[in-house]
């Protein structure tokens, strides 16, 4: 009656009702379990039980922690039988703890069907998930639920009705939102397997949270609509879910409205299309204008679903002047989630009158949107519109939308002109690059000179892709200037990034190339004054030795990193013989015994340690002991 | 929702991708407008009407209300020189409304009301729109002005002066102002801009103080903004706000207290205390516990359990407002009441001095400047020593802080005073109980000795070995019980030393 009645109030209330217990008394309460527990004949086995079960109580919340992740352990080492005995009504009694310990207390129960032996008996572990159901804390709630939808699977039919579906009532009418908001989650996984009184029943419940009079519980109704909506036989669809629908779409908070947007998703999958006209576009295209931006927003968000579940005919009708819309929203964080959209809606539409659609409809919508204000919407149209060229081929590209790529590459924002760059594999397929060409450069500089590094960054990983689609007569005489600068860039993610890029251009181009365009002006560096130079040269030639082949490596760079062995700063010096560890395998046995192991061994014997220890390592790796 | 970036400031300015605070702030004041004006089909050109006061007095309800009817016009204020004529028309309107319910009397005749409140619904009420900065930390950034304010805050001026207006009929308006009215204007405490917080503040707490029938209703929804807030979002503006408000509402609660009202403190009040902006609202919110509780006594023991069950467990700044709030409950603590608590707050207590932040520890140890609350622990000295004595024992020996350690001794000296013979009894235990401490650990390190010893043994025997092997005569083990011995020093000397 006691644990009854604390049930009712719910667990915070309990633990501010409940009296503290002296240690005497928690001492006194946990031997008795122990020896309950361990038996009266002494039984030593179940020591290291006593001890998890002891810390259960214990004052440190990190051992009550590890106690609860042990209780499979605990229950396995009781048997099936104690556990459902004595155990549970144990953990259901103290379960009024740190919301750490109950979020891993709610998660264990969760597959525990088993411990307590098996499908018939897994209703046992409804008392403590119906109680971590109700406490108020978010995250151990939902724990529950989630294990309340587990468990629910094993349950015989039987069991459903005679357990399960009474605990799942008596959450939906509880006092405090906490238990109607976990009620919610679980009318969807009882509702298939049980007679149909009591469907009508679950029915009638849910039907009850959905105007709830907290907001909480109509938020929980309404995310679990649509799940509920496709258990539901189709009569019940029309007849109780649109109805339900509909009033949930026009609450008082937006909270609640725009949650019915993603249940609108799953409800018009169910119905069939000649019913969608009448039964969902007055809420949808409502939705769609509600005066507040997060409902607008939902929409923006879910578009391509809605339009895949509504069909082609009405997409035609409603959606795509919805669409527009959306697109001349008057907060920008609406047309962005729209202009996120544009190439998925515009790849849905039907295909017979896909292109007049975009080219009347859309295009118009688009081009404002290039010039908008807000940057993330122009960021996040550039991230799309490259998709257009596929779907609207070359003619339409080149006269419509090269205009627009054009003028995102000259936008002020680097990430509307990265976003552009980054998706010209999809305009290559069409027009080809070098369409873009002319204006692709300037915005390639600007960002190669950006000055944020992760912006350059980007910029470098995206080269040997560029290099590839422009060609090697274009890349000498433009970009390769540019890939120079990189190395010497004051930011070191920017020179080792740069490096890589060298390697995969080469791998590209091939060795003559390099050995014409690259390596020269690699191995200048390598008398540079900064020392952070020099040693870019050594990373280089790491990278490129195993490209450019032996030929090159051993006549071209080995002098140089040879030379470099002399270096007065120790850092150059211990790169040198890390360099001469990696070229090692691409040179000749020759110029290894005769040129790197005289230098190695110098530098074996140099006074900093690192060096040795690196040409050591050299010495070693490459076996020239 | 969306995520969006606030806007980079200019590239020039940076180095690097990490935004900077210093920057941000640096950034001009933006303003925002809401999404409302899409909604206005088409712009109505306002024509200005006759003064309200050369107006004749059969006329004067007539114009009063044409002009109300004129300020339901809304303006584009992002435009900033967008129908500038219109704008002025309207302000000037608006503050002719504001003068007139101020002065005069008689002319709130009930025909009016359902205008004035339509006037001052289509103005106010409005979708927030999206923050400008989501990550918006109101104790540093400059929060986002409304773009209207000036017509928006002189409607707020003469909906203010409308409810206090001797003419005001309670009994007229509630037709008007409704649960659906209020529910919008509670949602609007969520602006980011604190002048219209300011505004939204005094009005809600005129409405509750007139409208008799919206009380409960308004209580309620409170609640649920903040347990949104608590258990969903995370995010409200106005919270500070409303608790002010509450501050009051718990003030004027009958006696003896309503279980609604005890479990909104247990529920809604107490968790409150777990949001991560806690500091911008701690004071309206301690205000509201101690109102509580000067109200009745018996929430007290609900009050200190919640706290501490919610007591911080990382944030050290949350922890010194904790400490702040208990002392506030102590200062008004009914001694019978005290007693019921005094175990599970002394041992947080004792926590909060042994706490290696030295805020922390001296906002604990302040408690021993308080005179009420010395005495509370005098008449507990039984109880409260032995719970508090080892902590300050210990701490006074370790703690890095200076002003801690002298903080405590006077503490200490303060015990001595109180009950010489309680504190002598607890040093010679506490002597007692570090002796068999100390002892243990002799034990331990004895055998840890004993078993380098053998160690050292054995290395020495295969050393000699070595040498025995090696041919070599030189005898080397007077060298090594040297080492040996300096291995047992070094570790009896830090352990063994005081």
């Amino acid at each position: 009656t006691n644990l009854q009645q604390r049930r009712r109030e719910g667990p915070a209330a309990a633990l501010l009702w409940q009296k503290p217990r002296s240690a005497a008394q928690q001492r006194h309460s946990v031997t008795a379990i122990l020896s309950k527990m361990a038996g009266a004949d002494g039984d030593d086995s179940l020591y290291p039980i006593a001890v998890l079960i002891d810390e259960l109580r214990n004052e440190d919340v990190q051992l009550r922690l590890n106690s609860i992740k042990k209780l499979s352990t605990i229950a396995l080492a009781l048997g099936v039988e104690r556990t459902r005995t004595e155990l549970l009504p144990f953990l259901t009694d103290t379960i009024y703890d740190e919301d750490e310990v109950l979020l891993a207390l709610a998660e264990q129960l969760g597959n525990f069907t088993m411990l307590v032996g098996g499908p018939e008996y897994v209703h046992c572990l409804l008392p403590p998930l119906e109680s971590l159901a109700t406490v108020e804390e978010t995250v151990v709630r939902d724990k529950a639920v989630e294990s309340l939808r587990k468990i629910s699977q094993e349950h015989s039919p039987v069991d459903l009705e005679v357990h399960f579906e009474p605990l799942v009532k008596r959450l939906a009418s509880g006092d405090w939102f906490t238990s109607r908001t976990s009620a919610c989650g679980l009318f969807s996984v009882c509702y298939p397997r049980v007679s149909s009184t009591v469907k009508a029943e679950i029915r009638q419940h849910f039907r009850t949270l959905c105007s709830d009079d907290t907001p909480m519980v109509r938020r929980a109704a309404a995310s679990k609509l649509g799940e509920f909506a496709k258990v539901l036989e189709l009569d019940y669809v029309k007849s109780d879910i649109i109805s339900l629908f509909t009033a949930l779409a026009s609450d008082e908070q937006d909270s609640v409205r725009l949650l019915a947007v993603e249940a609108c998703v799953s409800i018009a999958t169910l119905l069939p299309q000649e019913d969608l006209e009448t039964l969902v576009m007055p809420t949808l295209r409502q939705a769609a204008e509600d005066k507040s931006w997060r409902v607008r927003y939902m929409v923006a968000d879910k578009f391509s679903e809605l339009q895949k579940a509504v069909g082609p005919e009405i997409t035609k009708n409603d959606l795509v002047p919805a669409f527009q819309n959306l697109l001349k929203d008057c907060e920008a964080e609406v047309r962005a989630a729209a202009a996120n959209k544009v190439k998925e809606f515009c790849e849905n539409l039907p295909e017979d009158s896909r292109e007049q659609i975009i080219m009347t409809h859309i295009l118009p919508c688009v081009k404002e949107l290039v010039s908008d204000t807000n940057q993330h919407v122009k960021s996040a149209l550039a991230s799309v519109i490259m998709g257009l060229s596929t779907i609207l081929g070359k003619d339409n590209t080149i006269e419509h939308l090269l205009p627009l790529f054009l003028a995102q590459l000259k936008d002020e924002c680097p990430e509307v002109r990265l976003n552009i760059i980054s998706n010209l594999d999809c305009v290559n397929e069409v027009i080809g690059i070098r369409q873009l060409s002319q204006s692709l450069l300037p915005a390639i500089v600007e960002l190669a000179e950006d000055a944020k590094w992760r912006v350059r960054l980007a910029i470098i990983e995206y080269m040997p892709l560029l290099a590839g689609q422009l060609g090697v007569e274009f890349f000498d005489e433009k970009l390769n200037t540019l890939c120079m600068a990189w190395l010497i860039d004051h930011v070191y993610a920017i020179r080792e990034a740069a490096t890589c890029n060298l390697m995969k251009l080469v791998e590209k181009f091939g060795a003559e190339w390099a050995q014409n365009t690259i390596v020269p002006k690699v191995l200048g560096m390598a008398n540079d004054p900064n020392y952070l130079h020099r040693m870019t040269t050594l990373f280089c030639i790491n990278a490129l030795s195993e490209a450019c082949g032996q030929d090159i490596t051993t006549k071209q760079m080995l002098p140089v990193v040879l030379k470099m062995s002399n270096d007065q700063v120790a850092n150059v010096r211990f790169n040198v013989a890390k360099s001469l560890q990696k070229i090692g395998p691409v040179l000749d046995s020759n110029a290894l015994q005769t040129e790197v192991k005289p230098v190695l061994e110098k530098l074996a014997t140099d006074t900093d340690m690192d060096v040795k220890y690196f040409a050591q390592e050299a010495i070693s790796v490459l076996a020239l002991a | 929702l969306h995520p969006l970036l606030h806007s980079p400031v200019h590239p020039l300015k940076k180095v690097d991708g990490f935004p900077r605070r210093s920057m941000r702030r640096a950034r001009q004041r933006r303003s925002h407008s809401s999404s409302q004006f899409r909604y206005q089909s088409s712009q109505v050109e306002l024509t200005p009407l006759p003064l309200l006061k050369d107006a004749p007095v059969a006329e004067l309800h007539d114009l009063f209300c044409k002009k109300l009817q004129q300020c339901c016009v809304l303006f584009d204020f992002l435009d900033c020189v967008a129908d500038l004529k219109g704008k002025e028309i309207k302000r000037a309107a608006l503050n002719e409304l504001v003068e007139s319910v101020a002065t005069s009397r008689g002319v709130l005749i009930e025909p009016l009301y359902p205008e004035a409140i339509k006037m001052i619904s289509v103005n106010i009420f409005r979708t927030l729109p999206p923050s400008e900065n989501p990550e918006f930390d109101p104790e540093e950034d400059e929060p986002t002005l409304e773009a209207s304010w000036p017509h928006l805050q002189l409607v707020y001026e003469f909906f203010l002066r409308f409810l206090e207006s001797p003419d005001f009929q309670p009994s007229m308006a509630k037709r008007y102002v409704d649960q659906k009215f209020v529910l919008q204007l509670l949602e609007l405490f969520d602006s980011e801009d604190p002048r219209e917080r300011e505004y939204l503040k005094t009005i809600l707490h005129r409405v509750y103080g007139k409208l008799l029938g919206l009380r409960a209703y308004i209580r309620k929804q409170i609640n649920n903004i903040f347990l949104r807030f608590i258990y969903e979002t995370e995010h409200f503006n106005g919270v500070a706000e409303l608790l002010e408000i509450l501050g009051s509402i718990i003030n004027g609660f009958a006696l003896p207290l309503k279980a609604e009202h005890k479990q909104f403190l247990v529920r809604v009040l107490i968790p409150l205390h777990t949001a991560k902006s806690l500091s911008i609202f701690h004071a309206q919110l301690a205000y509201c516990v101690v109102q509580f509780m000067e109200k009745d006594a018996t929430v007290t023991e609900y009050i200190i359990r919640g706290l501490l069950k919610y007591w911080p467990k990382t944030c050290t700044q949350k922890e010194v407002m904790f400490l702040g709030e208990i002392e506030e409950i102590l200062d008004v603590i009914e001694p019978s009441q005290f007693i019921r608590v005094q175990e599970p707050l002394f041992k947080q207590i004792a926590a909060c001095i042994s706490s290696p932040h030295f805020q922390v520890a001296e906002r604990a140890l302040y408690f021993w400047n308080n005179e009420y609350i010395l005495s509370l622990i005098e008449e507990n000295c039984q109880v409260i020593l032995p719970l508090v004595f080892a902590t300050l024992y210990r701490v006074s020996k370790e703690h890095w802080n200076q002003t801690i350690v002298s903080l405590i001794y006077n503490v200490l000296k303060t015990f001595m005073e109180m009950n010489s013979k309680l504190f002598d009894d607890l040093t010679a235990s506490y002597k007692v109980e570090k002796q068999k401490e100390k002892q243990k650990t002799r034990h331990v390190l004895d055998d840890i000795c004993s078993i380098i010893r053998h160690i050292i043994f054995h290395i020495v025997n295969m050393y000699r070995l070595g040498h025995l092997l090696n041919g070599s005569h030189h005898d080397s083990t007077h060298s090594l019980p040297c080492f040996k011995l300096k291995i047992v020093d070094t570790i009896g000397e830090e352990t063994l030393k005081e």
